[in-house]
C-alpha cells in the first residue's frame, strides 16, 4: 500500500445485501477499495454488478450489511443521526438522471443552496444567495439562473445543476454515478470537462461509476472492474486498459465497439455467452465462471481472492490471470 | 410460401430493377398548440440490398421520425409528412391507402426498436406473437404457425427455443428479448431492415451478441439494413455508408472509411473529436459549444452556424446544398474543402 496519509476514503469488506422474496440479493459482496487525495477512482461493470449500490454505500444512502466505510478517520459505517449527517458532508454524490434528479417544484437556487438548510454552519445565511450565484458561476451557469425551475434547462445545464449542489458544501469527495450516460455526446464532453476542471481548481477526489468504459479511461488515474458485486481486477489506466488480466475485464474490452472503422475485424472479439447471472444465487467459487472460456474445476470449488499474482502484476480474481491485450492485437 | 409472397409482388408499380429503397426529400412537421416543429427537413438517402446505412445524429435531430415515416408508423396527428417520397422498388409508399401499406410493413420492410419489452405484448406468450405473422400474413395453420415459430427462435439463437415458445415477453432478459424482436421483424423475410437504437439499452457484452447476430442474419438474407444510432463506434463496426443528421437534414452521407479518416462536415469533425477513446487516452476533449436548436426555432441558412468554428457570413443566409464532395459523398457546408484539408 502507498503512502496512507494520502487516503481520503476506504472501504474493508463492504457488503450490502437485500432481502427479497427469491432470497439475498447479494448486491455488493465485500469489496475492499481506497481513493487518493486528488485522485479520480473509476469503477465500471455490466448492470447489475452493484457499482450503483457502492455508490450509495459510499455516500451514506444505504447502510452497509457489513463492513468499514474509512472517510477522514472515522468508519461512516457505524455512524448514526447528526455525527453521520457531519461526515456525509465531506462526500457528495451526482446523479445519473438530471431530469428526476432535481426537484421540479423548487428553483435552481433552492436546489443548489439546500445543503445550506441542513449544515447551517458551512456558510451563514445573510451570504447564501452568494454562494449559491458563485456555485453556479463555478460550474458554467449564470448566476441569474437561481429563480428558475429546472425544466427551462437543457440536460446539459441540469447536469451542472447537480454539479453545483454536490459542491455547495465543498467536500473533498465527489461519487459520480453514470454522470454523463444520460447525455448526448457532444454535451458529454462539456460535462466531463467540467468535472476535470472543477478537480483541478479543489483538489477533489473523485469515485466515477459508469459503463461507459471509453468515458471511465479518460477520467481515471485507476479502475475497478465488478462484476457480480466484487471487484475482479483493479489497477491504474494502463495496467487495466493495456495488460488486462481477468477473464471478465478482456471480454468486456474487446465488446466496445472503438470509433475507428480501420479496426474492424482486427480487433481481438470474445463474444461471450449468456448473460450475468442473478445476484440473489450467484454461482459458487468464481462468479464469472459460468461465462468463462478459462473456467476449470478449481474455479467452482475456490473463490479467487482480489490479489497480485504469478502473472498478473496488479491485483486480479481469477486463478489463470494473465496479461492480454485485446484493444492493440489483431 | 411463395404462392402467398407474391400477393405483394402485384402491388402496382413495384418494379425489381428499381433501387430497393429510396428516399427523396422527406420533409415531416409536428403540428402541436405550441408551434409547429419542423422534424425532417429534407432527408434524402438510398440503401441497396446487403448494405448496411448508418443514419447518425443525437436526440431531436430527426432520425428516429425519419425511420417512422418510412414504415409509415409515425403518429399523426401531431406528426405529419409534408413532402417528398420513400420508394420501395419504385413504389412511393407514402400515397398509398393503409391496407397496403400494412402488406409493405414487415413483409418488404420491417423495424427493431431500442425497447423491446414495450415493442412486445406483455399479455401474449412470443409463440403467439411469432405465430401470429404466419397465420395472418402467410394463411398457415396454428400448428404450422408454432413450428416456424420455434424454427425463427432458433435461428435468432435463443437457447432451448421449444421450451420457451410458451414464456411471455417479461420471462426474457433484455438480450434475449431484443433477439425475440428480432425473430419477429424476420419472420416475413424483408428486404430492408430499419434498425432504431437497437443495442443502446444492453450492457456492452449482449450488444457485441445483438450486433453479432443482426450481422449474420443481414449477410445470410441479404437485406438492406439501416441502422440509427448516436453510437459512433457501433458504426465504425458495421456500416458500409453514412448518414450523418443534424436538425433534420443529412449534413454530411460519406463511405464509413472517409468520414471517420476525414470528415467533410465541421459537425461530424467536431463529433468525433469529442468522444473518448477507449484505446489511447487523451487529453482534453474537444466541445461542441451551445446545444442543438429547438425545432421550432432553426436557424436561417446553416442550422449548425452558431456552434460552427468555420461559421462566415454566408452561413447565416445561405443553406447550403449537398455538394459533393467525392462521388458517394457529399456534404453541406459551404466550407467543405477547408474541413476535408484540416488535419
Amino acid at each position: 500500500m502507498s503512502d496512507r496519509a494520502d487516503v481520503v476514503l476506504e472501504t474493508r469488506g463492504l457488503v450490502k445485501h437485500f432481502r427479497s422474496k427469491v432470497g439475498a440479493v447479494r448486491a455488493v459482496d465485500g469489496v475492499d477499495l481506497h481513493l487518493r487525495r486528488g485522485e479520480t477512482l473509476g469503477v465500471v461493470g455490466e448492470s447489475g454488478c452493484g457499482k450503483s449500490t457502492l455508490a450509495k454505500l459510499l455516500v451514506g444512502l444505504e447502510k452497509p450489511t457489513a463492513g468499514e466505510i474509512g472517510v477522514r478517520g472515522q468508519n461512516m459505517a457505524a455512524l448514526t443521526g447528526g455525527a453521520l449527517r457531519r461526515a456525509r458532508r465531506h462526500i457528495q454524490m451526482v446523479l445519473q438522471d438530471p431530469y428526476t434528479s432535481l426537484n421540479p417544484r423548487m428553483t435552481v437556487g433552492d436546489i443548489v443552496g439546500e445543503p445550506f438548510a441542513i449544515h447551517p454552519d458551512v456558510v451563514p445565511r445573510r451570504g447564501r444567495l452568494r454562494a449559491v450565484q458563485d456555485l453556479l458561476d463555478t460550474v458554467g451557469l449564470s448566476p441569474d439562473h437561481a429563480n428558475r425551475y429546472p425544466h427551462q434547462f437543457s440536460g446539459g445545464q441540469r447536469q451542472r445543476i447537480g454539479i453545483a449542489r454536490a459542491l455547495a458544501l465543498k467536500p473533498e469527495i465527489i461519487v459520480c454515478d453514470e454522470p454523463v450516460s444520460a447525455l448526448d455526446v457532444s454535451i458529454q464532453a462539456q460535462v466531463i470537462n467540467l468535472l476535470e476542471q472543477l478537480q483541478d481548481e479543489f483538489g477533489l477526489s473523485y469515485v466515477f461509476i459508469a459503463h461507459d468504459l471509453s468515458v471511465v479511461r479518460h477520467i481515471s488515474d485507476r479502475v475497478a472492474v465488478m462484476y457480480l458485486g466484487k471487484i475482479v481486477e483493479i489497477g491504474d489506466d494502463r495496467e487495466i486498459y493495456e495488460q488486462p488480466t481477468h477473464p471478465y475485464t478482456q471480454a468486456l474490452l474487446s465488446a466496445v465497439p472503438v470509433p475507428d472503422p480501420r479496426l474492424r475485424g482486427r480487433r481481438d472479439q470474445i463474444v461471450l455467452s449468456g448473460d450475468v447471472p442473478s445476484p440473489a444465487d450467484p454461482p459458487s467459487g468464481c462468479r464469472f465462471r459460468t461465462r468463462c472460456w478459462k473456467a476449470r474445476e478449481v474455479c467452482a470449488e475456490q473463490e479467487p481472492a482480489l490479489q497480485i499474482r504469478d502473472r498478473s502484476p496488479h491485483p486480479s480474481a481469477c486463478h489463470f490471470a494473465e496479461v492480454r491485450d485485446v484493444l492493440h492485437s489483431g | 410460401m411463395t404462392e402467398i409472397r407474391a400477393e405483394t409482388d402485384v402491388l402496382p408499380g413495384v418494379d425489381r430493377a428499381a433501387p430497393l429503397l429510396e428516399v427523396t426529400d422527406l420533409h415531416v412537421e409536428f403540428r402541436t398548440r405550441y408551434g409547429v416543429a419542423h422534424a425532417v427537413n429534407g432527408v434524402n438517402f438510398r440503401v441497396s440490398p446487403g448494405e448496411t446505412l448508418a443514419i447518425l445524429g443525437e436526440s431531436g435531430c430527426g432520425k428516429s421520425v425519419t425511420a417512422q415515416a418510412v414504415m409509415g408508423i409515425l403518429d399523426s396527428p401531431p406528426g405529419h409528412v409534408t413532402g417528398g417520397e420513400v420508394r420501395y422498388r419504385g413504389l412511393d409508399l407514402l400515397p398509398l391507402p393503409e391496407e397496403q401499406r400494412r402488406r409493405v410493413r414487415a413483409n418488404r420492410i420491417a423495424m427493431i426498436f431500442q425497447d423491446a419489452l414495450s415493442a412486445l405484448n406483455p399479455v401474449y406468450t412470443v409463440g403467439f406473437q411469432l405465430g401470429e405473422l404466419f397465420r395472418v400474413h402467410r394463411g398457415m395453420s396454428r400448428r404450422d404457425a408454432r413450428k416456424r415459430a420455434v424454427e425463427l427462435l432458433d435461428q435468432v439463437q435463443i437457447p432451448l427455443a421449444k421450451a420457451r415458445i410458451g414464456d411471455y415477453p417479461h420471462q426474457f432478459s433484455g438480450g434475449m428479448r431484443q433477439r425475440v424482436m428480432i425473430a419477429m421483424a424476420l419472420a416475413l423475410d424483408p428486404e430492408v431492415l430499419i434498425a432504431d437504437e437497437p443495442t443502446t439499452a444492453l450492457d456492452v457484452t449482449v450488444q457485441a451478441q445483438i450486433m453479432g447476430l443482426l450481422a449474420e442474419q443481414q449477410r445470410q438474407r441479404n437485406m438492406g439494413l439501416i441502422l440509427i444510432t448516436h453510437d459512433m463506434g457501433v458504426v465504425a463496426d458495421v456500416a458500409d455508408r453514412i448518414a450523418v443528421m443534424y436538425a433534420g437534414k443529412v449534413v454530411e452521407e460519406a463511405p464509413v472509411h472517409d468520414i471517420y479518416a476525414r470528415p467533410a462536415h465541421p459537425y461530424t469533425r467536431a463529433l468525433l473529436e469529442s468522444i473518448p477513446r477507449l484505446d489511447h487516452k487523451g487529453g482534453q476533449l474537444n466541445v461542441i459549444r451551445g446545444l442543438p436548436p429547438a425545432l421550432d426555432a432553426i436557424p436561417a441558412g446553416c442550422p449548425f452556424h452558431p456552434r460552427c468554428d468555420y461559421a462566415q457570413d454566408a452561413c447565416r443566409h445561405d443553406p447550403p446544398p449537398p455538394y459533393a464532395v467525392a462521388p458517394g459523398r457529399t456534404a453541406r457546408c459551404h466550407f467543405w474543402r477547408e474541413v476535408v484539408g484540416d488535419e
